[in-house]
């Protein structure tokens, strides 16, 4: 196990210096570091929000757009109740807030009252029996319906959490970029994103509401009509997304909706152009396969925010519930509009009010503090470990100072966000890390004491101790991966920094140690172990 | 090699580990028990990470000085202020949470009137309601990701030793993060963001010390195959002191210079920190192993022997 094999010290040397190289921008000083040539490594470790500050947008709900499509629905609603039950009605529509209806019938306005009472609106948050809208009779069978103040305001407060939830999911798919995102008054929401991370993406991905959904195209309507206005009821004109295309005239009615997606990647259709993939789960899948399996041969159109990517023909019925949009996508716009798709629309209308840069949470002070006092720590500890065990204290020290350039290194690598938990995560792999070495070297005393040679005591050593170090790290690995996959924002950062650290330390640990000792065996050839 | 190593442990001990088992339980029972009365009647600080706040801007027509207003903040007595710059050096942000029961408005505007008394030049625009920064459902998902984490580790456990250490393990781990919270309870230390992470790398670190004992008594078990098992739990125990007692030097060395240096902002952090390892160390030690005891081992071919808990027999 000792004998110094090449590949040993080659990935020993290769990784001393990857860790030095890709560490070095972290130290340099900017000016440096732009003079150099453009294959050196530029990136530093990518700081939290808590860390180094980073921009922060504001956003407003658009609760009036939202009160005016539920005042829209309601409209709707109040036409197929009123239908279905026959009561014959009249100058139906809704202006200043409130929806208004004229019964025809005068002997039926009773029971169109008590029936609109009964089926109009839901139960009002936070009460058992109290519904969210009135309905009033202002004679003559002029009836007037509204929401109560409470409902809008709830209506909003509902709006705003599921915005937190959504932008969360998205961001959170972004990658391992760590926002805050906060509610502000009523219906605010502020996020506060890392550094340099990038607030056009940001904006890009939090701004669409990304409202899907399938709607038929209508084909009796020709060009000429269009031009003319002459729109036939329950069919509207939307644009395209992309600028050029000309309108094309749906049915108002959406076959399904995003709401029923239950997945959504990027793909490649059958040419090798970017594509997003969908599927529907359950009840979407039915809608989904009915209506295509109905219009073989015709057209639909996929609408995005009230705007089509792309119409094509239905060449057959689709009745797995999946299918691909195609349009003029690009491998990153199909990413991000699968993204979109995945983690659900928003429910109303985001404005952005506000941009602007925010310091870092602890402070230069603090961090100041924290940064000078690890280092206080760090060499406290090697000095105790030098002292425990000498000269294979120093190798164990110097395997540490590399595990900490190859963590350093990597990260900046990888830009993943070091955030205040993160640096918790590396104070415990470096705990851990240094427990193997201990670990080793005792099992090195052992075996001296046992009576074996100094050189076959550390032999044995390392290879007996490698058991537990590896049962140990694979604990931790498995709770670095669960807590990766599953938690997010602060959990996500810690978790990372941690398995980072599991494999660097297993490497430094062991491999760095073993080359020191087995280099210094060979030069030294001792009788006795310097550490029995 | 005339090299002066410290040594802080004689080479060979032969402490009595499982003879103070019970003791250390009844100890243990009765921590458990205050942390959970103090979490059920005081709960946990929460500071606002979790409850939201208020958030005011201050404005002056020179740089803001940012550690100033931290201390003033302080001085006044404001609770879990967060003090950040904004937009340009001449105005930051300020974030607090409000006394229970206190009108968050009047609170806003006392401390308004207290800072620019301090600092002439601030003004401040209305103060803002904030949410929490972590919600419910965050919260929640990460407590799910810590038990399905736990449950894995469990199942590692039981794949490489054997079921009885895994429930060891889990069992003293619980004991670990039920003590930690108690004595974030007690001492009503601002559970934040922070305060998460500090417990997590407590889990951690116990965990890792579970499992090398584990390896310790695993191969001892091979070994000696006719020694009683709470005598094979001592011989391990006492093996594994001297690595145990460096590691844990170590790593509290590591965080001391912090908890000296580090100032009030680390403080909470780095406390609990050190607070888990000691407790993991002692859980390892005291609950871990001897809990093992309770069940008995698998031993060879034989059966696993569990020890009686009647009169006369000790675990």
């Amino acid at each position: 196990m000792l004998t110094l094999s090449r590949w040993k010290v080659t990935a020993v040397i290769l990784s001393v210096i990857f860790g030095i190289v890709f560490s070095l921008p972290n130290v340099l000083p900017q000016k440096t570091l732009d003079a150099l040539p453009g294959w050196v490594p530029h990136q530093k470790l990518n700081l939290g929000l808590d860390l180094q500050g980073g921009s922060y947008l504001l956003y407003e709900v658009d609760t009036d757009a939202l009160r005016a499509e539920r005042l829209t629905n309601m409209v709707e609603d109040v036409r197929t109740t009123l239908r279905n039950d026959q009561i014959e009605f009249g100058e139906l529509g809704e202006a200043g807030g409130v929806v208004r209806v004229r019964i025809t019938d005068p002997a039926k306005v009773d029971q169109a009252v008590s029936l609109l009472r009964r089926s109009i609106g839901g139960q009002l948050q936070g009460t058992v029996t109290g519904r969210d809208t009135t309905v009033t009779n202002n004679g003559d069978g002029q009836l007037e319906l509204a929401f109560v103040p409470e409902a809008a305001k709830a209506d909003a407060a509902k709006a705003v959490t599921q915005s937190i939830e959504t932008i969360r999911r998205r961001i959170d798919a972004l990658g391992t970029k760590e926002p805050t995102i906060t509610r502000q008054g009523s219906n605010r929401i502020v996020i506060q994103a890392a550094g340099e991370s990038d607030p056009a993406r940001l904006q890009a991905v939090i701004g669409q509401t990304a409202k899907l959904t399938f709607q038929m195209v209508d084909e009796t309507v020709t060009q000429e009509d269009m031009v003319a206005g002459r729109i036939p009821p329950g069919v509207v004109v939307i644009p395209g997304t992309q600028p050029g295309e000309p309108p094309i005239p749906v049915a108002k009615r959406a076959l399904v909706t995003g709401e029923d997606l239950v997945n959504a990647n990027q793909e490649f259709d059958q040419n090798g152009a970017p594509a997003v993939g969908f599927r529907f789960g359950g009840s979407g899948a039915r809608k989904f396969g009915d209506a295509t399996t109905r219009n073989v041969g015709k057209r639909f159109a996929i609408v995005l925010d009230g705007k089509y990517i792309s119409a094509p023909r239905i060449n057959q019925p689709l009745p797995g519930g999946s299918g691909i949009i195609t349009g003029n996508f690009t491998p990153e716009s199909a990413a991000e509009l699968a993204l979109l798709l995945r983690s659900g629309a928003l429910p109303a209308k985001l404005n952005l009010e506000e941009q602007r840069t925010v310091g870092a949470e602890l402070g230069a002070d603090a961090v100041r503090a924290g940064a000078i006092s690890l280092a206080i720590g760090a060499a406290a500890m090697f000095v105790f470990i030098i002292l425990a065990y000498g000269l294979f204290g120093v190798f164990a020290a110097l395997a540490l100072v590399a595990n900490v350039l190859l963590i350093v290194g990597i990260m900046s690598m990888t830009q993943a966000t070091l955030t205040f938990p993160g640096i918790a995560g590396l104070i415990l792999t470096l705990a851990v890390a240094v427990d193997a070495n201990v670990l080793i070297y005792e099992r090195m005393r052992d075996e001296a004491a046992a009576g074996r040679s100094p050189m076959s005591a550390a032999d044995t050593g390392f290879r007996r101790a490698m058991v537990s170090i590896m049962d140990a790290n694979i604990t931790s690995l498995i709770s670095a991966a669960i807590m990766f996959g599953f938690g997010s924002g602060p959990i996500k950062g810690f978790a990372w920094t941690l398995s980072i650290g599991v494999f660097t330390s297993v490497f430094t640990a062991i491999i760095i140690t073993q080359v020191l000792i087995g280099w210094w065996f060979k030069t030294a050839r001792p009788k006795k172990l310097p550490i029995a | 090699m005339a090299w002066p190593l410290i040594r802080l442990i004689p080479r060979q001990t032969h402490f009595r580990f499982v003879k103070w088992a019970p003791v250390a339980a009844a100890i243990s029972a009765l921590l458990i028990a205050g942390s959970c009365v103090s979490f059920f009647t005081q709960g946990l600080n929460l500071g606002i990470d979790f409850k939201g706040g208020i958030a005011m801007e201050a404005r002056m027509p020179t740089p803001v000085p940012l550690a100033e207003l931290r201390g003033e903040l302080g001085r006044i007595g404001v609770h879990d202020a967060q003090v950040q710059g904004f937009g340009s050096p001449n105005s930051a942000m300020i974030r607090f949470l409000p006394e229970a029961g206190q009108n968050a408005n009047a609170e806003a505007a006392e401390i308004k009137q207290k800072l620019v008394a301090h600092f002439p030049t601030m003004t401040m625009p209305a103060p803002s309601v904030i949410g929490a920064k972590v919600s419910g459902e965050l919260l929640g998902s990460g407590f799910k990701a810590l038990g399905i984490a736990l449950v894995l580790m469990l199942g590692y456990i039981w794949f490489r030793f054997q079921w009885q250490f895994g429930v060891g393990a889990v069992v003293a781990v619980f004991h670990d993060i039920i003590l930690t919270l108690g004595l974030l309870s007690v001492l009503q230390i601002e559970f934040s963001m922070t305060s998460i992470a500090a417990l997590l790398t407590v889990i951690g670190y116990s965990m890792n010390e579970k499992v090398i004992t584990f390896d310790r008594l695993k191969e001892n078990l091979r070994k000696y195959k006719t020694t009683p098992l709470r005598d094979i739990i001592d011989l391990s125990e006492n093996e594994r002191l001297s690595r145990t007692i460096i590691t844990g030097s170590t790593a509290l060395l590591a965080l001391g210079g912090t908890m000296v240096f580090g100032g009030p902002v680390l403080f909470p952090l780095v406390f609990t920190m050190t607070f888990g390892i000691l407790i993991g160390t002692y859980s390892s030690v005291y609950i871990a192993l001897p809990l093992i005891l309770v069940w008995g081992v698998k031993r060879g071919d034989e059966e696993a022997t569990p020890i009686k808990l009647g009169a006369g027999t000790r675990p």
